[in-house]
């Protein structure tokens, strides 16, 4: 149907389509309602990944037990998106493809390396998070494309979390966002880090040098601080009404610290710094 | 009213009732309650999704009805708050905590309010300050400051969970 | 003036209205169908400044569903301007713009179509063509010399330039030992009520009636469109009996509601226009104040603030509008709470290519409270002191009232050192201080707001006659009528519209109060426009005086004529009844009574047993002038204004992340006087959403433009209200200070909280960031500026 009609676009939870249809940004000709397609709604274990169907709504994802035990980056960054109603219709799918850049579900899917299942033409095919991300609202899927599901990878052992994000209001977009997922050793050493940067620039980022120079780390504040901020130094981050690019860069470092800190006291099962 | 080519024809479930409608699919349920089923407590704000005066029961979850076309509504059970009113004059306890408290002043954002609260307390009968705090966020009132809404659905939740609760069990 | 105790005014009393809306059974304008009716949508100038070369209409007409296009030329030609409050001929506003089109946004043509979403299609279809020209939009370079001129005619962007000194100005600064200036900046915010502006107008021709149904706010209301219209005001009827969804000032809607009434006499069906959230936020022409203050104190070493200088600068947008008196009105309230002596005010309205504003809640008191409440606390840092024995040191004393200001108002009443001690009685300012110093201690900045702000109430606008001495009304009033029926019910009528504040339940419990009935027994209803008494709407913080001063005599006057019923009846002197809830009897001989229902069926049935002169029936009505109203302003420019004066005293203790630069009210405490409260779940409610608004322009809301001249926050995506979780808990102590010119001794609440609630969460952040040397004198605060200037202050000082 997407291939046949050039302006025809698919609604899925409707939260960001809508709106830009009620203002005539968005002007499709014909609209294909794919909520009723039980076949992509779900959540399940997939070897050593969580699979989850593209319109799965994001409140389901927020409840979800599974989720929680296997994914807790993710369960800490869904109640951050929007309000409870726009989560009862917002899908997994809608957000990852709209590619806000102050997004969550996006920020998690480049700091975790998920995959993304969609179809064309008859075909399935697979593309990294990192790959699928290009500019701005922008991604690689193709026009007549359809995402169907996302793959999360778990990562065994001693894992902990950490989120943040610094906004007007609460519930508003960010404009930064940290998320950090790390792994220790038995004798509390950064085993594996994935610290990943949202809101501060055109799409999600990781910060893979300073993951590089965490490795081996006991992840105090002062040395994780420290290869945040050279990471940072060659990201140009964003400039516009809600926060100068020297805000952001500063912020960004220090919200990532938060975060890996975070992460640290959560893997060793010390609570977390509340905010 | 000019319907021609790009008409549809659809089935909705308000309230408990049947409706038969045909209209252009790209009217919203929201006006689609207004103006064609003349159901008009739900009020539009923004009508891009923000504001949360449209709120309807979506198969009891809270939505933005501005958000959802008529069409897609179709097999979902759509609560307004004519649905939950008892009858002509009678007001539900939800209700009339708010009347208790002054959870309003023009009440233009109110029946989403009371629609928001309904769904919190199906699910949660027993909210904390934080929990109906976060419930509402979703919805904005440019009169109250929100602090006498709040106090309605505690005093809401206390008084219907005192209700259902066996005499000998009630402090 | 009766202070109390009383039956019914100050107990906790539901409110009336509540019951429909909680069912969703209000009457809001977009409820009403009236069959046939036609919809408007706009097409809007995308330009800042712009020549309308030529329209073309013929696609849209093409469109299905279309029935009429109307251009500002039309209009124009049909039409009178609409109203305009300064002496400024030169400076025409209509509803859509005419040959020039002067902000982006403007309307510039209508669509009549059968359904709201056909015409916003054919809108999309006209064809005009624009000039683009040159704009300006920051009000400081408007006013120089050789700027871009937004009304060429005029021959200036200044539309006012007027300076006050009242009192020795002069000889009192020199006279001071110290002085200090600062720049205070009130960003371009608004009400911003969740219903948008919106109007249906029906001609009868056969009738010769325009029915009006609309969301209005707005004094003059009918006769303004029937002006415009060149009608007598005898054929517009307005219905005051819509539900308003929230107004605090701005919904005015006079374009649009000339707009439609001229298509619906040109095309014989009723139209109606309900703004969509776009048309609202970028050409509703609902903006705020947006205003520059230069503020001078002259103080001595004990921190008395003998004489202040303030230049207000206001950004009034395109047209006039309102904006222009809302410098005016704080000429009321210009020192403030405070003894000072003597005052230089200059006020300039400067137009640019902005929206243009209307009416915002205080009228410009906000913005002024915030320039005062900044000076009085950087006097306090200069010297040394605690603000809040600077506030006290400085604020007028309940023995020196009556107190009259230099501009030439007198404060009626009030005691604002016992509602700052009651407030301390509640929360210690030592237990203040020593959470801001374990804030601190745990690496935040925290800081201690303050401010201390007057509510003026009862509308006596004289800021018009002050403003445009070409304008000589001294005349500001309300009304109600009083009809007790057959079957002995009671009801009221009042003749305006409400946007949620009570009314009804107001009249019901004053006339309940006065005649000793059960409020809940009294049928409170609208007129319209063509059967109602004067009113001058709820405006300027007047109706519980007003409208309840007004219900106040007439059930007076009800209650004296059931008594001379019934003294004629039982045939006694006048001076031996004695009057109980509605029934009268002989005070020697109580036996010897009339029930109320006997007195009723008297007037109306039994013309025999009147007193000589008596009309039949029992209907009552009263037109209430403002007390201390009817005065011009003096030569020198000096005039009473608003007669009574409540007070607010905001605490706060707010923190701010020193990494995001973000910030939290940690407590707030509020301490309100507002005279007698007819109503304290209404007044209570008034004060919380005030404070909610005025956390709302603090910290969140702002009419942003860029360097285009194109507004950027038309959305609610981008102009941030306040959440429930942007609000604190606030506690409120009351305290009563009644007026002595209202007749319960009531003073108005409808600006309570709002008045002061910026400014202390101003005064918090600089006492919060005034260890770094930094200090911030704009609003609405940014994050994102906040956290680069904290960040720079410490890189400076090697933190």
């Amino acid at each position: 149907m997407l291939a046949a009609d050039e302006s025809a676009r698919i609604i899925a939870g409707g939260q960001t389509l809508v709106p830009m249809m009620a203002m005539r940004l968005a002007r499709p000709t014909r609209l294909i309602d794919i909520n009723h397609i039980a076949a992509l709604s779900y959540i399940r274990a997939d070897g050593d990944t969580i699979s989850i169907g593209a319109i799965t709504r994001q409140c389901l994802v927020e409840r979800d037990k599974l989720i929680a035990t296997s994914l807790p980056l993710l369960a800490r960054a869904v109640p951050f998106i929007g309000h409870a109603a726009t989560r009862a219709r917002g899908t997994i799918g809608g957000s990852l493809a709209n590619a806000d850049p102050a997004a969550e579900l996006p920020l998690i899917a480049i700091t975790l390396d998920a995959v993304f299942t969609y179809r064309v033409d008859r075909r399935t095919e697979k593309i990294g998070a990192r790959d699928f991300y290009i500019g701005p609202m922008t991604t690689s899927l193709p026009g007549d494309a359809i995402l169907t599901s996302v793959q999360l990878p778990v990562w065994p052992g001693k894992i902990g979390v950490g989120f943040h994000e610094v906004n007007t209001r609460r519930s508003d977009f960010a404009f930064v966002a940290t998320a950090a997922q790390v792994e220790l050793t038995d004798d509390g050493r950064c085993k594996r880090i994935a610290i990943g940067i949202g809101a501060a620039t055109d799409f999600p980022i990781r910060l893979a040098t300073a993951e590089e120079k965490l490795k081996g780390s006991t992840l105090d504040a002062a040395i994780v601080k420290d290869a945040v901020v050279q990471a940072l130094a060659d990201v140009t981050p964003l400039s516009d009404l809600h926060a100068s690019a020297k805000y952001r860069r500063r912020v960004a470092a220090d919200l990532a610290t938060r975060a890996v800190v975070d992460a640290c006291s959560h893997a060793l099962g010390r609570k977390l710094h509340a905010h | 009213m000019l319907l021609g080519a790009n008409s549809m024809r659809i089935k909705l479930t308000v309230n408990g009732d049947e409706y038969a409608l045909e209209i252009e699919p790209r009217t919203t349920l929201l006006d689609c309650l207004r103006d064609h089923l003349g159901l008009k407590g739900a009020h539009a704000g923004c009508e891009h999704g923000v504001c949360g005066a449209c709120t309807v029961l979506f198969d009891g979850v809270a939505v933005r009805s501005c958000l959802i076309f008529a069409p897609q509504a179709e097999g979902t059970p759509i609560t307004t708050i004519e649905g939950i009113t008892p009858g002509p004059g009678e007001l539900s306890p939800l209700q009339d905590a708010f009347c208790e408290t002054h959870g309003m002043q023009c009440g233009y954002c109110t029946p989403a309010m009371i629609l928001v609260a309904h769904a919190l307390l199906a699910d949660n009968p027993n909210p904390t300050r934080d929990d109906i705090v976060e419930a509402i966020s979703g919805n904005l009132c440019r009169c109250t400051g929100y602090a006498q809404i709040v106090e309605a659905i505690a005093l809401a939740a206390d008084r219907i969970r005192g209700t259902n609760r066996p005499p000998e069990v009630r402090k | 003036m009766s202070a109390g105790p009383h039956r019914f005014v100050s107990t906790d009393r539901r409110v009336r209205e509540d019951r429909r809306f909680v069912a969703g059974k209000g009457r809001f304008v977009a409820d009403i169908d009236l069959p046939h009716t036609k919809h408007v949508a706009l097409v809007t100038c995308p330009y800042p400044a712009a020549r309308i070369i030529s329209i073309d209409k013929r696609r849209a007409l093409a469109m299905p569903g279309v029935h009429y296009l109307l251009d500002g030329r039309e209009l124009a030609a049909a039409t009178l301007p609409l109203m305009a409050g300064l002496d400024t001929p030169n400076v025409p506003r209509r509803p859509l713009a005419v040959d020039t089109a002067r902000y982006s946004g403007e309307w510039v043509a209508a669509v009549v179509a059968d359904t709201r979403a056909l015409a916003e299609d054919a809108a999309e279809e006209i064809d005009i063509r624009y000039e683009a020209l040159p704009f300006v939009l920051d009000a400081e370079k408007a006013i120089e010399p050789g700027a871009v001129l937004v009304h060429a005619a005029h021959g200036s962007n200044v539309l006012l330039d007027r300076t006050f000194v009242w009192g020795e100005v002069e000889n009192d600064f020199a006279a001071s030992p110290r002085r200090l200036s600062l720049r205070v900046k009130w960003g371009r915010s608004s009400t911003v009520p969740i219903e948008t502006f919106g109007v249906v107008a029906n001609w009868d021709a056969w009738r010769d009636v325009l029915d009006v149904y609309a969301s209005i706010q707005m004094p003059k209301y009918p006769d303004q469109i029937a002006m415009a219209l060149q009608l007598p005001a005898s054929a517009v009827r307005v219905h005051y009996d819509v539900d308003v969804g929230g107004s605090y000032g701005v919904k005015r809607g006079i374009k649009h509601s000339v707009l439609v009434s001229y298509l619906t006499r040109r095309l014989g069906f009723p139209v109606r226009l309900v703004e969509d959230r776009l048309e609202n936020m970028r050409g509703g022409d609902a903006h705020g104040p947006e205003r520059l203050f230069d503020v001078d104190v002259a103080f001595d070493n004990n921190g008395i603030v003998r004489s202040m200088k303030m230049r207000a600068l206001e950004n009034v947008g395109a047209y006039a509008g309102r904006s222009p008196f809302q410098l005016g009105k704080p000429i009321g309230a210009i020192v403030g709470p405070y003894k000072i002596k003597s005052v230089q005010y200059r006020a300039i309205a400067a137009v640019t290519n902005k929206t243009t504003q209307d009416a915002v809640r205080g009228f410009g008191q906000a913005p002024t409270n915030l320039a005062l409440e900044r000076a009085m606390d950087e006097v306090a840092n200069t010297l040394g002191l605690d603000p809040l024995e600077l506030r006290r040191r400085n604020m007028i004393r309940r023995e020196e009232f009556p107190y009259t200001i230099p501009s030439g108002t007198t404060y009626d009443s009030g005691d604002y050192h016992t509602v700052v001690d009651k407030v301390l009685a509640h929360t210690s300012y030592d237990e203040i201080k020593t959470e801001r110093d374990r804030l601190r201690a745990e690496g935040k900045l925290a800081g201690i707001g303050i401010a201390a702000c007057l509510e003026p109430s009862g509308g006596n606008a004289s800021f018009e006659p002050l403003l445009n001495p070409k304008n000589t009304t001294t005349t500001w009033m309300d009304s109600c009528r009083i009809d007790v029926d057959l079957s002995a019910a009671i009801t009221a009528t009042m003749h305006t519209s409400s946007a949620g504040q009570g009314h009804e339940t107001l009249v019901a419990t004053v006339i309940g109060e006065v005649v000793g009935r059960d409020p809940d027994s009294i049928r409170v209803v609208r007129a319209n426009s063509l059967n109602s008494l004067p009113s001058n709407s709820p405006v300027g913080s007047r109706m519980a005086i007003m409208l309840g001063g007004a219900a106040f005599h007439a059930a007076h006057k009800l209650k004296a004529k059931l008594m001379a019923i019934g003294a004629h009846d039982l045939g006694i002197p006048l001076e031996r009844t004695v009057y109980e809830q509605g029934n009268v009897h002989d005070r020697a001989a109580p036996e010897k009574r009339c029930t109320w229902e006997e007195l009723v069926a008297i007037a109306h049935r039994n013309f025999h047993r009147l007193p000589e002169g008596f009309e039949p029936g029992l209907a009552v009505a009263h037109v209430y002038q403002v007390p201390t109203g009817g005065t011009l302003p003096t030569a020198d420019g000096r005039v009473q204004m608003y007669p009574c004066f409540s007070f607010e005293f905001h605490l706060i203790l707010l923190s701010i992340d020193p990494d995001l630069g973000a910030p939290r009210i940690v407590r707030y405490r509020l301490g309100h006087d507002c005279g007698t409260v007819i109503n304290p779940k209404i007044v209570r409610g008034m004060t919380m959403g005030g404070i909610a608004h005025g956390i709302g322009a603090a910290l969140y809301e702002e009419f942003a433009y860029n360097e285009d001249g194109q507004l950027i926050a038309q959305t609610f995506m981008d102009y941030l209200l306040p959440s429930s979780h942007e609000v604190p808990v606030v506690e409120i102590v009351h305290h009563e200070t009644p007026s002595p010119h209202t007749v319960l001794g009531q003073k108005g609440s409808g600006e309570s909280g709002y008045l002061g609630a910026p400014a202390a969460v101003a005064n918090a952040i600089n006492d919060a960031i005034r260890p770094l040397g930094i200090s911030i004198n704009a609003l609405p605060l940014n994050v994102s500026k906040l956290g680069d200037l904290i960040a720079d202050a410490r890189a400076r000082r090697g933190i």
